[in-house]
């Protein structure tokens, strides 16, 4: 028998380390024989702490939301009595999650130990290497990548073959694989699954890499707010030299690839290419002006293949299965599957593996489970701070490269944050251009002082200062950020505030002009208010209150003044006839 | 021009192009001045200002200083979207811009002023008054050269990239992000306290007034005003091809004589010349040189005239500072020489003597200030100003410059060789130094030595000269910019080149390019300096040993006193 406990970033932090412990000690004092192991984070995140126990018939019961007296029961009954605890197990919605998904980068997330390579091997691991090395050369890998129709999974939906053709075509000898793991949109964390989940997978992808190229070295650029991902990186990489996947001669072949771990210091503008690279290199990590594109001059000024994490995790597939299986996956012009990160008001969060062209719905209501506590849909933030948000109206729409593009949104690293009717959207945009503000590396000027001003105009509007004239004037810096920026960072900063003053310009209005915010969120326009036909007059509030903002003579109705009046709602607190509201 | 069948299609016109890297290039050979804050031909493109944007045929934004150009592209350099943008992107850096406009240095020479006058923008669109009147930054002093204030700072990046790719100090970078960013020395420190060299090329490169040069004009104006100084005043050989081009002397022509009326106008007593010493010190130079060639002591010798050099090696490479030449720069030898001699002509009058120099350089400022050039508790040379600031006191005391009637230096120290006079340029030095070597001392022997490779813009110059008729040689090398000096000593030192002597110069162009000079790109320190080798050709005197008043100064003044007055030990 088999323990397999759930341990990625969100199992750990949901106390899966105390659930192992207690198992251990279980299996110990009962003198089980069962093998406790570890695997990484399935994408049920909402269902954490996971565990997964693997009968002798080879027969899986999942346990959800674990906790460490449910484990004594588990223990009892399930180990030692073989009848598994009904009541913990998870439930026919948990299931369907993850069975309405298709999972290539995220296959073995969960349901194989990311530190032991022997894993991942036994699951295929490693063939496409084999394959690649023995069967195949630069050439026709690249050939067949292209086939494939896979397109870079980190944003831009570049077509990997083509870029990869590209640097091999470069005739410098020495070139480079780089791994963007920089993860840094708020809410996404699929890059973090797989490195934590799955290691070796994305190793195998940039190996390959490296032998389509001819490159000798590949580097991880990972945020070092990742440190178990960065553990069980380096765990995987000194696996697979001991196995020979990785070093001199790999596999006894003519072939050697050693893959370098660089941390990056938490800047979001590092993952853009050329801030990337500049950041390895040990300088300020800017983006540059292009030409040179990072194929011709990339890392160390040479010819530089650079894909994220995900896309590198899609490589072995295709090389192990061929492009046409690869392309029956997903539609014509946006081949293969990719990982969205759900969060936000949705029943059932986590990693979302579907085929590119899945619906919006789908993946919202069929594998989210709809709006939490029966609320109303409002909109999807999706591609993070570069994207933009889609309403209703969008709920079908293909979710693929181009068909996002057109709305004015991007698949971007795939964040998917759902918001219900009680969300405000002039906040929700405010949210991003905070985080954008920050953000900007600072070199160009519409990209460092516009998302300064646009930030102050949003912050006015959500305190009740703004100005309808203001609304042209977000737009209007929104425009020139856009068009004249110098990377995606910048040109996509404005996505967020133009996709919502489009879709809901009422709301803005509603901030503006009646100083109102349509869902009460925002705090800088809420008052407070005495109702003139309760109040008594009793003068209770007006001794309650801090900074003498309120008035009144005795047995006559009180007012506050708003422009002293800090809403600390103490005199809320004090009346006795319910007079005074904040509306 | 190479010719080339290539062409771009601007604003409906045809231009032809061959090698131009960039779009911007070619669009201002065709006389269209797209506007730039962070692009100079001469530095690595930065690409952040986005000014220089165009419109190509399908209604695409682009940057113009960085895409490349392409056979037959065609491009728009004025349309609705890119004046928009501009406009936007101006009013963006605007916004919270300090506008102390009235009193700021830089006003009526600001980049941004400028260009925001040219679109038009008249009102403040984007209002952060509270930042734009607040000093968030304090203001660094600290160093004699130049002022940093970060409060007027754009973020262009031309300072960072001229400090560490021309220059290659590095004494400041960016630091902080997005909004916060700023230029500043590591760890924010005084940029007195880093390597800085004082050469002034930030300044000269910075559009706005955040990094500016040093005014020492109040001081001068003191001294002048007051009745117990006898105001003497040194003037360098680039001075003289700079000036006038502020006064609209557009050909930078030699406009000494009108200096040196300007000079008295001004209140000077006694107006001298820089040249007089720079004969000096080929004199003392070139003695240095022979004799350690003969003595086979270690070499190159490197010339000492120019302080950002001299500080450039004591802070990389100071292993190097036995070999740089002992000599005082012309500027220095002025000072003590010509205190001295005031001192015995003068004295029964109890006038104090003040130096002040005349530089197109911003490191005399600090030169000046070293303790090794303190005398009795007296600085050698008491003001250095800059050509900007003798242009600015021309124009505070009303003097029409253009209708002065030309007039002479005073005597002795305002007597200098043609040789002395081409210290101004890169290779002037060297020039001076293999006429005086030579033995074939005729007219045309002299001006021959134009051929031998000494002279050019280049960066790096390398030729050999025969110094006798057995065929020995000297092995020269003749470098401005420290970034190239850089280069050079990372080739000496790995043994690829040898050298017998080394001139630096750490400006590019040499002094004609000086930070202290009106702003000018190669082309403009190209004409300065065939302007300097025009006034060469046509002095009587070709060679530093004719100067008339050299031989009687070392029988009298002199005698024993060489080392003292000539010759320095850096600390």
């Amino acid at each position: 028998m088999k323990i397999a406990i759930g341990q990625g970033s969100c199992g750990i932090a949901s106390g899966s380390k105390k659930i192992e412990e207690a198992f251990r000690r279980h299996v110990a004092e009962n003198n089980l024989q069962a093998e406790v192991t570890i695997t990484g984070c399935i994408g049920s995140c909402y269902l954490e702490p996971i565990v997964d126990i693997y009968q002798d018939g080879g027969q899986m019961v999942r346990y959800v939301h674990m906790t460490e007296d449910k484990v004594d029961k588990v223990v009892r009954q399930h180990l030692m009595g073989h009848e598994p605890v009904e009541e913990y197990r998870i439930s026919k919605s948990g299931t369907d999650f993850l069975e309405k998904q298709t999972r290539i980068a995220l296959k073995n997330c969960g349901l194989i130990n990311p530190e032991d390579i022997r894993d991942y091997i036994k699951v295929g691991g490693y063939k496409a290497l084999k394959k690649a090395i023995f069967e195949m050369d630069g050439k026709t890998i690249c050939q067949e990548v292209e086939k494939s129709g896979l397109r870079g999974r980190g944003g831009g939906g570049f077509p990997t073959g083509k870029k990869w053709g590209l640097v091999a075509a470069q005739t410098d000898p020495i070139k480079y694989v780089v791994c963007n793991a920089d993860e840094g949109d708020p809410g996404a964390f699929m890059d973090r699954s797989v490195m934590e989940g799955d290691p070796h997978k994305m190793l195998e992808g940039m190996i390959i890499a490296g032998i389509a190229i001819g490159a000798q070295i590949g580097y991880i650029y990972v945020r070092a707010e990742y440190p178990l991902a960065v553990k069980r990186l380096k765990k995987a990489i000194s696996q697979a030299e001991e196995w020979g996947f990785l070093g001199k001669n790999i596999l006894g072949s003519k072939f050697s690839f050693e893959i370098r771990i660089n941390l990056g210091a938490g800047a979001f503008v590092c993952g853009e290419g050329s801030a990337l690279t500049a950041s390895i290199e040990g300088n300020r990590g800017m983006p540059r002006v292009k030409p040179p594109r990072t194929v011709e001059q990339g890392l160390f000024g040479k010819p530089t293949i650079l894909n994220n994490v995900e896309t590198f995790s899609h490589i072995p597939f295709i090389i192990a299965n061929g492009a046409q299986i690869y392309r029956g996956i997903g539609i014509d012009k946006s081949p293969g599957t990719k990982a969205f990160a759900l969060t936000g008001n949705v029943n059932k969060t986590g990693l979302v593996e579907v085929p590119m062209g899945t619906s919006l719905r789908e993946v919202i209501f069929d594998i989210g489970g709809g709006i939490k506590n029966n609320k109303a849909f409002k909109a999807v933030q999706i591609g993070g701070p570069s994207g933009g948000c889609l309403t209703e109206k969008y709920l079908d729409l293909s979710l693929d490269f181009d068909s996002l593009s057109k709305v004015g949104a991007m698949v971007g690293s795939g964040g998917l944050v759902v918001m219900d009717e009680e969300t405000c959207m002039v906040s929700i945009a405010k949210f991003f251009m905070d985080f954008t503000e920050q953000e900007s590396c600072g070199k160009c000027v519409p990209c460092r002082e516009g998302t300064h001003l646009m930030n102050e105009i949003l912050d006015d509007i959500v305190n009740g200062r703004g100005t309808k004239e203001q609304i042209d004037m977000l737009m209007e810096l929104a425009d020139t950020i856009t068009t004249t920026s110098l990377c995606g960072l910048g040109k996509t900063a404005a996505l967020p505030v133009m996709s919502t003053i489009r879709e809901f310009q009422d709301e803005y209005y509603a901030h503006v002009v009646e100083k109102r915010c349509p869902t009460g969120k925002c705090k800088g326009l809420k008052r407070i208010e005495i109702i003139v036909g309760k109040c008594k007059g009793c003068g209770l509030c007006l001794d309650a209150c801090p900074v003498n903002a309120i008035s009144g003579k005795r047995r006559q109705p009180h007012v506050i003044d708003k422009s002293s009046c800090t809403k600390c709602k103490l005199c809320i607190d004090s009346c006795k006839f319910d007079a005074i509201v904040e509306i | 021009m190479i010719y080339t069948n290539k062409y771009m299609v601007i604003n409906g016109e045809k231009v032809p192009f061959a090698d131009e890297k960039n779009i911007l290039d070619v669009v201002r050979k065709a006389g269209i001045e797209l506007p730039t804050f962070c692009y100079y031909s001469e530095l690595s493109v930065y690409g952040a200002c986005r000014m220089c944007i165009v419109e190509d045929s399908q209604g695409n934004v682009i940057a113009s200083c960085s895409t490349p150009p392409v056979h037959k592209m065609e491009i728009r350099t004025n349309t609705p979207i890119l004046n928009k943008h501009r406009k936007t992107i101006l009013r963006m850096l605007l916004a919270s811009h300090c506008r102390e406009c009235t009193t700021c240095s830089k006003s009526g020479n600001c980049k941004l002023q400028t260009i925001a006058k040219r679109f038009g923008i008249d009102e403040v669109r984007f209002d952060k008054t509270e930042k734009a009147f607040k000093d968030e930054y304090p203001i660094d002093d600290s160093s004699m050269a130049i002022s940093r204030n970060p409060n007027k700072c754009i973020l262009c990046g031309d300072c960072v990239r001229m400090c560490s790719e021309s220059q290659n100090v590095g004494a400041i970078d960016f630091a902080f992000r997005g909004y916060e960013m700023m230029v500043c020395p590591a760890f924010n420190k005084p940029i007195s306290e880093t390597e800085c060299v004082s050469c002034g090329q930030c300044a000269a490169v910075c559009p706005t007034g955040a990094i500016t040069i040093k005014n020492d004009v109040p001081a001068v104006w003191d001294a002048i005003y007051n009745k117990k100084k006898r105001v003497v005043a040194q003037v360098a050989p680039a001075v003289r091809v700079g000036l006038g081009e502020l006064f609209g002397f557009q050909n930078s022509e030699n406009v000494m004589p009108l200096i040196i009326a300007a000079l008295r106008k001004l209140g000077f007593d006694e107006v001298y010349d820089t040249s007089f010493t720079a004969d000096l010190t080929v004199i003392e130079e070139t003695n240095e040189f022979l004799n350690k060639l003969e003595r086979g002591e270690k070499l190159p010798l490197f010339t000492s005239c120019c302080p950002a050099w001299v500080r450039y090696v004591e802070n990389k490479h100071p292993e190097l500072m036995p070999q740089v030449s002992t000599c005082k720069s012309p500027q220095q030898m002025f000072g003590s020489l010509v205190k001295s001699y005031m001192k015995d002509k003068y004295q029964d009058d109890d006038r104090e003597t003040f130096v002040v120099s005349i530089m197109p350089c911003t490191a005399k400022k600090m030169e000046a200030r070293r303790e090794e050039f303190i005398t009795d508790g007296f600085y050698d040379v008491d003001a250095v100003i800059s050509t900007e600031g003798l242009a600015d006191m021309i124009t505070e005391a009303g003097i029409v410059f253009k209708e002065l009637e030309p007039e002479a230096h005073d005597l002795p120290f305002g007597m200098f060789s043609g040789g002395g006079l081409i210290f101004g340029t890169t290779g002037g030095v060297t020039e001076a130094v293999i006429r005086k070597v030579i033995q074939d001392k005729t007219h045309t022997s002299i001006d021959n030595i134009k051929f031998s490779g000494v002279r050019g813009m280049e960066g790096i110059k390398e030729f050999e000269f025969p110094i006798n008729e057995e065929g020995d040689a000297i092995r020269i090398a003749v470098v401005n910019g420290l970034g190239n000096a850089e280069r050079l000593i990372q080739r000496i030192n790995s043994g690829d080149v040898e050298y017998h002597f080394v001139e630096v110069m750490a400006c590019p162009g040499g002094c004609v390019g000086g930070a202290g000079q009106p702003f000018g790109l190669a082309d403009k320190k190209k004409r300065r300096t065939e302007s300097l080798y025009a006034s060469d050709k046509q002095t009587n005197l070709r060679h530093s040993d004719e100067n008339p008043f050299i031989p009687p100064l070392y029988e009298g003044l002199l005698k024993d006193r060489v080392h003292e007055l000539l010759h320095v030990h850096y600390k």
